[in-house]
């Protein structure tokens, strides 16, 4: 009897893997044109090492979907898939977006290396894709399908160094994570700013790398503590900044420590606690500065939303809106859910009035942003200091 | 007579479930029936099953216990991605650290990359095993691990070739799903081949008793490490048609817990049966897919159920495994292979006669 | 390099030391006794960080009250996994064994992710432990020189208790000859029981100190330092305790000096552990302080 049953477990499992496609296939034929839901697949991280981002990411596209829940008079539904910040895991996470879910078209992810990993299947699959979040060029280089509503690492790096230099930096060292694309990406362009803005090879002092899930950064730090830096940048995730920070401290450096837009994270000042006072970070948004109507309505709204869950709206979460936004706001022009129709009308999408600001496409398929915001941690809070500009 | 005539009668089945299977596959490939995902899923078990397969004659037909399986899947997947990759793309990878120009014009056909990482998985595994191999059981268990990570870190460190932990993309993809089912057809086929020969009887006196094994004149150390590097070899060409099929590598991929998925499918299947392994491959990767639904938040009746997230799947697979090898710890087959006569017995309720000996390797 | 960074290596080197050799007591005292890699141990200690993360963040409790609970919520995991993963398959051969102990330690990782997120939880405060103190230009927190001295102290209690009471002679039956310690009728269920206890309770107390210098809670937090202590013990002897702790130190020190002297290779830094590992196991299995073990025909 036991085995009968286990034997009638795996028919179970194999046929509902061939008829949860043939189901879909029926309604698939004249690309969702008959049945009355739109689908939009989210591909983001929700656990694993980027979990924390991938959630506030996601919840930015939830609340948007709640307030634009409709287009072409159909409701959209989100398919939401777990990429594990993994790679591997997110060629698989798109492939079942994109067949077994018959999505439109897709946003995400939160954290570029997974982005990098999906974007052939993307391309090939003829869905357009819109990073919210996903800062490294690669991302879109090459790829068509691949669009995204954020600003670059080259121009990310650049905006850091040329703080740097503004605050009276004339050295700085780099601690970056081997294995991410994001943090080699935008620690490299760091380097090459800062090098060409000092017009000095040397002040880059000193460049240490270091692996995922490394938790002691002591040894790296004393290093760096003797060469003496004007400043650090290290570029993280938000598991891993709180632990530099605080050794940093711990260890005696007094010089301030510098991150990229993924230190906008509640968990970065949680886990550093006092040790996170001071620190610099570039983002893509400030809840203080709305710059479009679009925002003032979102900062409202998600204010109470978020109801005191946590205390700044992130900039990842208005990305996501956005996402959403230009994914809507493109099936709505393209008057189809063509995946070739809808990706031509997010290429010709034109001042779109977003909540991170006016957007418009670059040929490569990247916000057109020069805009970047820069904060720093007062109180256990990230509190807004300057808004940069970069030609 | 009737012996004859019943042998011709499993013949006569054999031969209409493999026209079955075969004609599933080459429907699934002409785009019949299935999409891309399907396909992609059933690739992706037809990879599992060979590395598992592989990994079952080193573990459970030789009793060594080899962790090793995601490093030398490291070293095939790499192999393919660097010498695959079209030229004109890899400026665009190595986009940080430009590619050493000892491989940086060497552009292989998929076939010949594919066997040369087999071979260099074999090779370096001849040169771990000529150590490690001395080591007993758990020994062995953590110094072949141990060896995979060192693989592992030592691409994440070799950025002029491997792009380092930034991983390499933009493998060419591989547009019949023979690929993959031949690969895997083939290897089973020579590892049976392998285990019927005198060799293979060899492995098995080796995994039973050693010291009997050596006293019999059985070379210990020459079919031990011959074990292991044809196991490393079909783990390479497991890792290359892996790097194929994802179109992506990077050593995070291969860290030591890959591994044990291909324990698991093996536990599953039955330390010491091949097409239970292979069965099991199939159900695991296709299981794990099912599974997803509780990843989904569910609601029932308006109401959400809580406990459906992210992560419940990996729960509920992590919780079977445990059941798995706290209670059936022979998996579904033991160390016997599929026969049409256990199949008949399974439906009649006859109980098959009960395998004495001790499940697995000890 | 001055003489303040060699000194500041040299500290941070002793400080990852002994908590390396905190939680590779544990191994080596299960595997002295069940010879099994209890591959949970690692999960046990990222479990018992959780834990005090919602003594002293969500309950708001003292820290030694949160301590206390800690060990006690450790003590009972490790109890638990032992009676549920690994009695029952006391006769199985080992692989299975071994097998489980993988299972296991895969479910805590699971559930940890499903239960608290992969959302790093930042480690509470424990006002004592994370001040800062400098001698000169040599700056640490009071938890880096406070381990070593815990660790050392544990060591002893750990020595007391194997060499000097009744249940420690019982370990150390068990650990040489189980089937004739039980014939001799020793409780094989109470003594290995006890050995989990005790391998637990250290976890625990590892993860309250490294917590306290790596603040932040992850659920594969314990997967590199478990394998990394398990091979401290193998280095140490495994099944010696002194060894287990001299292997710690070996090896943490190892890595933060790679780090140090030659900054190129910091990439290779988790590979040192294996490499030492191999290295030992062609060269001397035994170990540093081990004793030579005969297999039986």
């Amino acid at each position: 009897m036991k085995r009968l049953l286990s034997l009638f477990l795996c028919l179970i499992m194999v046929i509902s893997l061939f008829t949860g496609c043939t189901k879909k296939e029926e309604t698939s034929g004249d690309a969702a044109g008959s049945s009355d839901v739109i689908k939009i697949g989210v591909f983001e991280p929700l656990t694993g090492e980027n979990g924390g981002g991938g959630l506030q990411e996601l919840d930015g596209i939830k609340y948007a979907n709640k307030m634009y829940p409709e287009v072409l008079g159909k409701k959209i539904e989100l398919v939401i898939v777990d990429n594990k910040s993994d790679k591997g895991e997110a060629t698989t996470a798109v492939t079942r977006l994109i067949e077994k879910d018959k999505v439109v078209a897709i946003i995400g992810s939160y954290g570029s290396g997974v982005s990098i990993a999906a974007g052939d299947i993307i391309k090939n699959a003829k869905i357009p894709a819109m990073g919210a979040s996903c800062t490294n060029p690669m991302v879109t280089q090459g790829n068509e399908f691949y669009f995204r509503a954020c600003f670059l690492d080259p121009f990310q790096g650049r905006v850091m160094a040329n703080y740097a230099l503004q605050q009276g930096a004339k050295t700085a060292a780099v601690i970056m994570q081997n294995g991410d694309d994001y943090s080699v990406g935008l620690g490299n362009f760091f380097i090459d700013a800062f090098k060409e803005l000092t017009g000095d090879e040397k002040s880059i002092v000193d460049v240490s790398e270091f692996q995922v899930n490394d938790t002691d950064f002591n040894a790296i730090l004393t290093n760096i503590k003797a060469k003496n830096p004007d400043v650090i940048f290290a570029p993280s995730s938000a598991t891993t900044a709180p632990l530099i920070i605080k050794q940093a401290r711990a260890l005696g450096i007094e010089c301030p420590i510098m991150g990229g837009d993924t230190w906008e994270n509640p968990a970065v000042i949680d886990v550093a606690g006092d040790d996170a006072e001071g620190i610099v970070l570039s983002t893509f948004f400030d809840e203080n500065d709305p710059a479009t109507e679009e925002a003032k309505t979102f900062v409202t709204g998600y204010k109470a939303e978020l109801a005191g869950k946590e205390p700044i709206i992130p900039a990842v979460a208005a990305l996501g809106y956005d996402a959403y936004l230009l994914v809507r706001n493109a099936i709505e022009r393209a008057g189809s859910t063509d995946g070739v129709a809808i990706r031509n009308a997010i290429a010709a999408t034109k001042d779109f009035e977003g909540v991170t600001g006016v957007i418009n496409f670059t040929e490569e398929g990247d916000a057109d942003k020069n805009i970047a915001v820069i904060k720093t941690v007062k109180d256990g809070q990230f509190v807004y200091i300057d808004t940069v500009e970069v030609k | 007579m009737m012996k004859i005539e019943k042998k011709e009668n499993n013949l006569l089945k054999n031969a209409v479930l493999i026209l079955i299977f075969a004609a599933i596959i080459v429907l699934l490939d002409l785009d019949i029936i299935g999409d891309n995902y399907v396909r992609r899923v059933l690739n992706l078990a037809a990879i599992y099953a060979i590395v598992s397969v592989s990994m079952n004659l080193v573990n459970g037909f030789t009793g060594l216990f080899s962790l090793g399986q995601a490093g030398f899947m490291a070293i095939g997947a790499y192999t393919v991605a660097v010498f695959t990759v079209p030229v004109e793309a890899r400026k665009a990878i190595f986009y940080i650290v430009p590619q050493s120009p000892l491989v940086a014009n060497i552009e292989l056909p998929f076939f010949v990359a594919l066997i040369l990482g087999g071979l260099l998985a074999a090779l370096v595994a001849i040169l771990i095993g000529m150590p490690v191999l001395r080591l007993k059981s758990d020994y062995l268990a953590i110094a072949t691990l141990g060896f995979s990570e060192i693989i592992r870190i030592v691409f994440t460190n070799m950025k002029t070739i491997t792009n380092g932990a930034l991983g390499i993309k933009s493998i060419p993809q591989m547009p019949t799903m023979w690929v993959f089912f031949g690969a895997m057809i083939i290897s089973v086929i020579l590892i049976v081949l392998l285990i019927n020969s005198s060799y293979g009887r060899a492995f098995k006196a080796i995994r039973e008793d050693d010291i009997a094994a050596e006293a019999m004149g059985i070379n210990l150390f020459k079919h031990k490490v011959l074990s292991f590097a044809i196991g490393a070899f079909f783990a390479g060409i497991g890792g290359g048609l892996l790097a194929s099929l994802l179109g992506t590598v990077d050593p995070k991929q291969f860290y030591f817990t890959m591994t044990y998925n291909f324990l698991l499918i093996i536990v599953l299947g039955g330390m010491g049966s091949i097409s239970g392994t292979v069965i099991a491959s199939f159900v695991v990767t296709v299981g794990l897919e099912v599974l997803r639904f509780f990843d989904d938040s569910l609601v029932l009746f308006g109401y959400e159920v809580p406990i459906f997230r992210a992560g419940f799947r990996m729960v509920i697979f992590s919780i079977l495994l445990m059941i798995l090898v706290l209670f059936f710890r022979n998996g579904l087959m033991g160390q016997k292979e599929l026969s049409w006569k256990m199949v008949g017995d399974f439906f009649n309720g006859k109980k098959s006669p009960k395998n004495n000996r001790k499940g697995g390797a000890a | 390099m001055t003489f303040e960074v060699f000194m500041q290596q040299l500290a941070n080197g002793i400080s990852i030391g002994s908590l390396y050799a905190l939680l590779a007591i544990g191994y080596t005292m299960v595997y002295g006794i069940l010879r099994l890699i209890n591959f949970a141990h690692g999960d046990i200690f990222m479990m018992s960080a959780y834990f005090m993360v919602f003594g002293m963040v969500t309950f708001g409790l003292p820290w030694y009250v949160s301590a206390a609970i800690v060990i006690v919520a450790a003590v009972a995991l490790g109890v638990l996994i032992e009676k549920a993963a690994y009695k029952s398959l006391r006769d199985a051969p080992r692989m299975s064994i071994m097998i489980s102990a993988i299972g296991v330690s895969f479910l805590l990782e699971n559930l940890a992710t499903y239960l608290f997120t992969g959302v790093p939880k930042g480690f509470p405060d424990i006002d004592i432990l994370t001040r800062a103190i400098s001698f000169g230009n040599v700056s640490l927190s009071v938890a880096t020189l406070v381990t070593p001295v815990v660790t050392i102290i544990l060591l002893f209690v750990v020595l007391f208790i194997t060499n000097k009471t009744k249940i420690g002679m019982a370990m150390r039956a068990v650990s040489k000859d189980f089937e004739t310690a039980r014939l001799m009728g020793i409780n094989i269920n109470r003594v290995i029981s006890t050995t989990f206890v005790i391998g637990s309770a250290l976890a625990a107390v590892g993860a309250i100190l490294w917590g306290s210098k790596y603040p932040s809670v992850i659920p594969l937090m314990g997967v590199m330092p478990g394998l990394k202590c398990f091979i401290a013990a193998v280095l140490g002897g495994i099944g010696n305790t002194t060894g287990a702790v001299l292997g710690g130190f070996i090896l943490g020190m190892s890595e933060i000096m790679l780090v140090s002297f030659l900054p190129s290779l910091t990439g290779y830094r988790d590979a040192i552990a294996f490499i030492i590992l191999i290295i030992v196991l062609i060269v001397k299995p035994t170990g540093l302080l081990g004793e030579k073990v005969t297999d039986k025909v």
